[in-house]
């Protein structure tokens, strides 16, 4: 197909290749520097898309970012992508592009029907019915239909096949946006040492330079940006980056910026991300962002042929395509007749150019040259109306004073409604703006120390005064005299004042007038909002949608703010802005998390004997961050049927189970005792070394913090071991209390959980095992209960130096081995060689867990669950009386001291029954809801040791209720049991297994 | 993202500390009423202005430092170590 | 005039050119019975259950900037009453079946969307917390049910339920009458629902005093003027701090940051609401097709109501883990609020040591679901002068009393909650 309305000549395009592309099924083709609008418009497709609420036909309505209209659905199957703006999607070979928010067609829509019914659906409408009293499933219903005629594009159904990076960046100077002030910017601060980057959501810096047929310097537009690329790129502390928009402005002068790396290829090389997200760390920024056009809001101003004259023009300069054959200019303001002029040059038919302004008022330099061109131009006029379906094929004009309309036939409609500084990130940045009068539009009120606005963006619209307000910008970040650029030099123009024009009454009652073409208000919603007391700027957003859709209401807010100032009698200034968030364009999900996905949303963290674990064919459980052995299934074995095994084996021979997860501190130094005596509840002045003890630390507020066995292996050396899921905050806790709170006391700490693998070896014919490997008498009188002591391990490598501690969690005659993480493996094997000949089993943290249960060990996070207290756990007389530690002063109030606290007991299901799941505990099952829970199971499991179902649980009063039968109930899974209460410690409760 | 400056290590980026609260909590004495135990622990000014604060640099030189920082425009305004002379200064 | 079809009909005959003011923009009085600080949600609720239930229309609501401006119209609009402990559970059922009949007794449509909630458990110890916490709803008669990996494959079809995933999702536990609302709507609503009975909404009016006399509270000094009121409500979550130092009140609070984020509109692919506890993430899809996401608080105090990057990639990384097929999609906007932190999660409702002062805040990340119930109860408060057996367990001494409502057992760090 060829492109009807490319102009022969001209244009930043590259004429000699063509690109074939796709948009809703029909094949047409381009050339490399379009976008997908401009080859869209090229090809003569002027209807791209259906509006958000009402379905109606839409057309391109900008060229860059600011786009209402022209979202699209890009390509197919994995890598399809919803809403993505067909003016900042540069062309590619093959690109597949189809309209949204349509079905069956773009042209025939059965959606479109809600545009007939628009009458009875204001803004808002949906909050004044749909109350009836089966509400809820006549909402649920209707809500089910609202949100499928809603929503735009369609996300893709597969993951996403690429891959995006991260990239961290410090600099001097960042200059955001490469158009006539950035460039200067960065070229009055290159050559003065600094480190500049510059970035600019462009295929190609420049921004609305590009194609323009202005004198820099005496050069072209595109032809100074060249000179002044060269001489940045060949600057070693200038990094250039295009493509990448800057998006959000963070504390500490960090913003964030994405590059599109590979959106504009047809066939991304390997290895390349998709896009990068810069984290950049600026000293100073200079926010050279443009500006956006505005448009007016009168009758049927959405029709696909109407366009902001900026972007007609750009249109025409930059892509060398006529949007139409025969246009309207209708402006309050100079800028439309660069546009006008662009036009006239490419052969469209001026109908005529409206101006709101009188005679007397269009005084520019710009108007002159239309004039002088014998262009129509219509004074003190405004289009009242659009006509025509799918595009717009006329307009009718009239006296802004009001009166006769007049019908002027055209396909294109290009507005200019004024322009607003893009303070987006500005503002972000917590710059404060002002509203200027004059050019009726918000700018910045003052830079801030790091911070600065520079060219459009701090409303110096005209090139002259751009290039010489972003050449200052630049001089502000070299500080005086240190650059020796020259100010590039473009003729100065004369500019009139705009006039305020915000909307035209529309001719017939009801008529549409758009404000927001994204999210489908009106001036009439606007209106409408004002007269029901949605009067707040925040408001009007919240309950017309106003500049909520993805562009944010770039084109749209500043219009929207003013009529609604019109509509309560306010200015403009009393009305305000509302906040400018990030993102300043919509960024890919993706590109946040980076490489931080899939296996590497969070670390994995492995044992050191991970390997040994796997090849044993354990099945592993995640137990926080860690991999951990679950048990080790034998052929024909459940898990569950091996830990069952495996914990009987504890109990009749001897097991093995990795602890390496533990954490470990090492503590030295002269006061590691009085720090121990002030963290855990017990006494530590009277450790011996050579000898450990379980402690019990408690919160500030008197609940159970931790617990673990701290050993003295030297007169000011000690090991602390803390809970799996507390490592890492009692470590915490340590060093603040050290370093803040306690900094007379002489401690040193390490963490070295990692440092260490951890060996339980348990069970009655634990010593004959461990006898056999290590170089110490381990007897009971030489190595007795809580006995620490040094040793070599005789392993297959050679002897290997080990921690040796005699403790139990099991209940069993036990002993825990700690030798360096890298040795671990042989330490390990050396032992299950050993225990051959005496049943040794390796058993995984489910036996552990049987085995801790029928011991009625607590474990932190289950019966310590953040709200008991060492009482509730029957630890009350482990708190020693003669000293003052951490959460004593708070342990004693009343609430946490009542008879019917929730107390530690064991229960043992009855009947033969299975304990449920998380059961609740009940005096009576029939009582009507809501039934008052006595407590609930903490912990459980089948005891293969007692041959029944048993369980840990908290329960009010538990320590009066041994003996009584209750319920453990499940409602969840319809299950309930008979349950007898009883003391936690189901086996050996005099503790001789573990001391013999 | 906060640049927290670092005593001891400089500026560095938020990510890389944990926050500890309220800098201006004095632990009470040992033998100090439940009353005075019950308001350290549990009541705060939480100032809407100059917080001070601590916070670790955790995944750094792990030392607790002493920030204070606008709650309502977070700029930094100061940081210093948490305790002045401390003995850890020499280890 | 009341909303209906009907209304909406007629006034579409005149071009919707006559709906009238939703509520009046009245000057302040010099004097009310009561004064609600605050027009949020749970302010504009208290003063329109104190006219509706208690007949007391002499009251004003003051907001220093427009209302439903602060957290009633910054939250992730998630509403639930999957609880643990007894209080919360009996505190949030209460509030959960006001929002069934939130829209018509308002005659305002909420658009309370009962999509139901969905807990995700990706461990062993996960499912046992999460059957705990719906075996206790059960018995407090609140609807839960355990749904299984292959339940959850096939409601939510996008969700990564493969064994490879990273948190494995074993299982999740369901409320189905969780869903979402519509947040500003509550704010409106209740607005003009008080409005309708007499109640004063003065915007534009921040509070700048409090004046005690004898101690009780006389009045408050405001940018219009003193206000005299025997009675003082605040409602002011985020700023629970500043108001109740102007009475010379301590609370257990902190103010921190909570961000959330929306993406680009896209047509229905999600139609439950989505948490993991495990990656920190929360997730719905809104009517107009965003989804709406957030996570962890950014971990230090603030009244900023903006916040930083690190933790939008964090709650975006959590969404892609479960989510994988949405990493095409686009973060349209994200925002922060400021949420009051309390020190044991939960929030205080109820008086405070100053006579004729009372308060509802402390909400940490979840008030916006408790405003009907927050509203009623402190309606109640205020009106008798102590609290409903309700909110009996939220009253601020719980903290020295040592009977703190902490459902998460994160101890005293406001933060970790």
């Amino acid at each position: 197909m060829t492109q009807r309305f490319r102009m022969s000549a001209g244009g930043a395009i590259d004429r000699s290749r063509r690109l074939a592309f796709e948009f809703d099924g029909m094949p047409y083709q381009g050339h490399p520097g379009d976008t997908l609008a401009s080859a869209l418009l090229a090809n003569g497709v002027r209807f791209v898309g259906r509006s958000f609420k009402y379905h109606r036909p839409r057309g391109i309505f900008a060229a860059g970012s600011e786009e209402p209209n022209a979202l699209v659905q890009l390509a197919r199957g994995a890598r399809t992508e919803p809403n993505v703006r067909a003016t900042t999607t540069e062309l590619y070979d093959g690109l597949i592009a189809a309209s949204q928010n349509r079905w069956p067609s773009l042209a025939f829509d059965v959606g479109a029907a809600s545009g007939m019914l628009s009458r009875l659906l204001p803004a808002g409408f949906y909050y004044k019915t749909f109350m009836w009293p089966a509400m809820s499933t006549a909402w649920l219903k209707y809500e089910r239909v609202i949100r499928a005629a809603a929503g735009m594009g369609r996300a893709p159904g597969e993951p996403d096949p690429d891959r995006y990076e991260h990239q961290y960046a410090h600099c001097d100077l960042l200059v955001v946006g490469g158009g006539a002030a950035g460039l200067a910017a960065a070229r009055a601060a290159a050559d003065s040492g600094l480190r500049i980057i510059l970035c600019d959501e462009g295929a190609r810096v420049g921004g609305t330079l590009v194609g323009d047929d202005v004198s820099i310097d005496g050069l072209l537009g595109s032809e100074w940006i060249d000179a002044t690329v060269r001489i940045l790129s060949a600057n070693p502390d200038v990094v250039l980056l295009p493509r990448t928009t800057a998006f959000g402005s963070y504390d500490g002068n960090m913003l964030a910026l994405i590059e599109r790396v590979t959106d504009h290829l047809a066939a991304p090389p390997p290895y390349v991300p998709r896009q990068r997200l810069w984290k950049v760390r600026a000293r100073r920024v200079v926010f050279a962002t443009g500006a956006h056009e505005r448009g007016i809001a009168y009758q049927d101003n959405d029709l696909p042929g109407t366009m902001l004259a900026g972007a007609a023009r750009t249109y025409v300069q930059r892509y060398a395509v006529r949007p139409g054959s025969r246009a309207v200019v209708f402006t309050n303001n100079d800028s439309a007749y660069a546009a006008a002029l662009a036009l006239n040059a490419a052969g469209v038919a001026l109908a005529a150019i409206v101006d709101a302004r009188g005679q007397g008022e269009i005084t520019g330099t710009l108007a002159r040259r239309a004039r002088d061109a014998g262009l129509p131009i219509v004074a003190h006029a405004v289009i009242c109306c659009g006509h025509g379906r799918k595009r717009v094929s006329a307009v009718d004009i009239a006296p802004i004073a009001g009166g006769g309309r007049r019908r002027v036939d055209c396909d294109l409609v290009c507005v200019s409604g004024g322009w607003n500084p893009a303070l987006h990130l500005f503002s972000q940045a917590r710059g404060a703006l002002r509203y200027d009068d004059t050019l009726t539009a918000f700018v910045p009120r003052s830079p801030l120390s790091h911070v600065v606005a520079a060219g459009a963006a701090n409303g110096r619209f005209g090139l002259a005064e751009a290039l010489a307000d972003g050449h200052a910008a630049g001089l502000g970040a070299t500080g005086p005299n240190l650059s020796a650029a020259a100010p590039p030099h473009a003729e100065m123009e004369v500019g009139a004042a705009p006039l305020a024009l915000w909307s035209v009454p529309a001719p017939r009652r009801g008529g549409k007038r758009f404000v927001d073409l994204q999210d489908d208000v009106t001036a009439e919603d606007i209106a409408l909002a004002a007269r029901e007391g949605y009067t707040s700027v925040e408001h009007l957003k919240r309950y017309t949608t106003l500049g909520m859709g993805p562009d944010q209401g770039k084109t749209s807010n500043m219009l929207g703010l003013a009529l609604l100032a019109q509509a309560t009698d306010r200015s403009i200034v009393q009305v305000g802005t509302t906040t400018f968030r990030p993102p300043y364009t919509p960024v890919t999900l993706g590109a946040f998390p980076g490489d931080e996905r899939g296996a590497h949303v969070e670390p994995t963290r492995y044992l050191a004997m991970h390997d040994w674990h796997a090849e044993q064919g354990a099945s592993f459980v995640n137990a926080g961050l860690w991999k951990r052995p679950y048990s080790y299934p034998r052929v024909g074995e459940t898990p569950e049927q091996a830990a069952n095994r495996e914990a009987k084996n504890v109990r009749a021979n001897v097991g093995m189970v990795d602890v390496s997860t533990l954490g470990k501190i090492e503590l030295q130094g002269r006061d590691v005792a009085e720090l121990l005596n002030r963290v855990y509840i017990n006494r530590w002045d009277t450790l011996p070394v050579g000898r450990c003890r379980y402690g019990v630390m408690l919160r500030e507020d008197g609940i159970v913090l931790d617990d673990g066995t701290t050993s003295r292996l030297d007169a000011n050396h000690y090991l602390m071991t803390t809970t799996t899921v507390n490592a890492v905050k009692v470590m915490q806790h340590l060093e603040r209390l050290l370093q803040v709170d306690w900094p007379e006391l002489e401690v040193y700490i390490a963490s070295v959980t990692e440092q260490w693998t951890a060996a339980a070896l348990a069970g009655p014919r634990a010593r004959q095992v461990l006898q056999a490997v290590v170089d110490i008498d381990v007897s009971n009188e030489d190595f007795p209960f809580l006995a620490f002591g040094e040793c070599q391990v005789r392993t297959a490598q050679g002897a290997i130096p080990a921690r040796l501690f005699r403790m139990s969690y099991s209940g069993e005659l036990a002993y825990e081995i700690h030798v360096p993480a890298d040795l671990g493996r042989a330490m390990w094997e050396a032992l299950i060689a050993a225990g051959e000949d005496f049943g040794l089993m390796p058993y995984g943290t489910e036996a552990m867990s049987t085995l801790r249960i029928e011991k009625g060990h607590v474990v932190v996070g289950a019966e310590a669950d953040g709200r008991t207290t060492a009482d509730d756990l029957g630890m009350g007389k482990l708190v020693s009386a003669a000293k003052w530690c951490i959460g004593k002063p708070l342990m004693n109030r009343p609430a946490l001291t009542a008879v019917d606290r929730w107390q530690l007991v064991g229960l043992t299901a009855l009947d033969g029954a299975v304990m449920p799941r998380a059961a609740k505990i009940v005096a009576d099952l029939d009582r009507a809801l809501p039934n008052p829970m006595l407590g609930h199971v903490t912990s459980w499991c089948w005891s293969p040791n007692l041959e029944s179902w048993i369980a840990l649980a908290l329960l009010a009063g538990g320590r009066t209720r041994h003996g009584e039968i209750l319920w453990a109930v499940s409602p969840l899974a319809d299950a309930k049991v008979r349950v007898r209460v009883g003391p936690p410690c189901f086996i050996d409760p005099e503790g001789e297994r573990l001391r013999g | 993202m906060l640049l927290i400056p670092c005593p001891w290590c400089g500026a560095r980026a938020q990510i890389e500390f944990t926050y500890g609260g309220d800098a201006t909590l004095q632990r009470p004495a040992v033998d100090a009423t439940e009353t005075d135990w019950v308001q350290y622990v549990f009541l705060r000014d939480n100032p809407a202005g100059a917080h001070q604060e601590l916070w670790q640099h955790s995944a750094g030189c792990r030392q607790w430092l002493r920030v204070s920082r606008d709650t309502r425009t977070h700029e930094i305004l100061e940081s210093a170590p948490a305790v002045e002379a401390s003995p850890g200064d020499a280890r | 005039m009341k909303y209906s079809i009907f209304s909406l009909a007629r006034n579409a005959l005149s071009y919707h050119e006559r709906w009238p003011l939703a509520w009046r923009s009245p000057r302040a009085k010099s004097r009310y019975d009561v004064v609600i600080v605050g027009g949020g949600g749970h302010g504009l609720a208290t003063a329109y259950y104190l006219a509706k239930e208690h007949g007391i229309s002499n009251v004003a609501v003051l907001e220093k900037g427009y209302l439903g401006g602060g957290n009633t119209g910054r939250n992730t609009t998630i509403v639930r009453s999957n609880y643990h402990l007894d209080p919360n559970a009996h505190f949030y059922e209460m509030s959960l079946k006001l929002w069934e009949g939130l829209s018509r007794d308002l005659n305002f449509n909420v658009m309370y969307s009962a999509r139901g909630v969905l807990n995700l458990c990706h461990s062993p110890a996960d499912i046992d917390a999460a059957m705990r916490r719906g075996n206790a709803m059960r018995l407090n008669g609140i609807d839960a049910q355990f749904l299984s990996r292959d339940d959850i494959a096939r409601r939510i079809p996008n969700l990564d339920c493969s064994p490879q995933a990273r948190f494995p999702i074993q299982g999740g536990l369901l409320q189905p009458r969780g869903g979402t609302a519509r947040h500003d709507a509550v704010a409106w609503g209740y607005a003009r629902a008080a409005d309708a009975r007499g109640v004063d909404i003065i915007q534009q009016c921040e509070v700048t005093g409090i004046r005690v006399d004898n101690g009780a509270v006389a009045g408050v000094e405001t940018t219009q003027g003193f206000i005299a009121a025997g009675k003082i409500g605040l409602a002011v979550a985020g700023h629970s701090s500043r108001l109740a130092a102007m009475a010379g009140i301590r609370l257990p609070i902190e103010s921190h940051t909570l961000q959330a984020l929306v993406s680009d509109p896209v047509k229905p692919v999600l139609d439950t609401v989505v948490t993991s506890g495990a990656v920190h993430f929360y997730i719905s899809q809104s009517d107009k097709g965003e989804l709406v996401m957030g996570g962890d608080l950014d971990f230090c105090n603030s009244y900023a109501q903006r916040g930083n990057l690190p933790m939008i990639e964090h709650v975006i990384a959590a969404c892609l883990a479960l989510f994988p097929s949405f990493g095409r999609l686009k973060v349209m906007r994200t925002w922060g609020g400021v949420c009051d932190m309390s020190m044991d999660g939960s929030p205080i409702i109820g008086l405070l040591p100053v006579k004729g002062l009372s308060m509802t805040g402390g909400w940490c990340y979840g008030g916006f679901k408790a405003t009907p119930a927050s509203g009623w109860l402190h309606a109640y408060t205020i009106a008798r002068g102590e609290p409903h057996h309700l909110n009996a367990a939220f009253a601020l001494d719980r903290f020295e009393r040592g009977e703190v409502i902490d459902e998460k057992g994160a101890g005293p760090t406001p933060w970790a909650h």
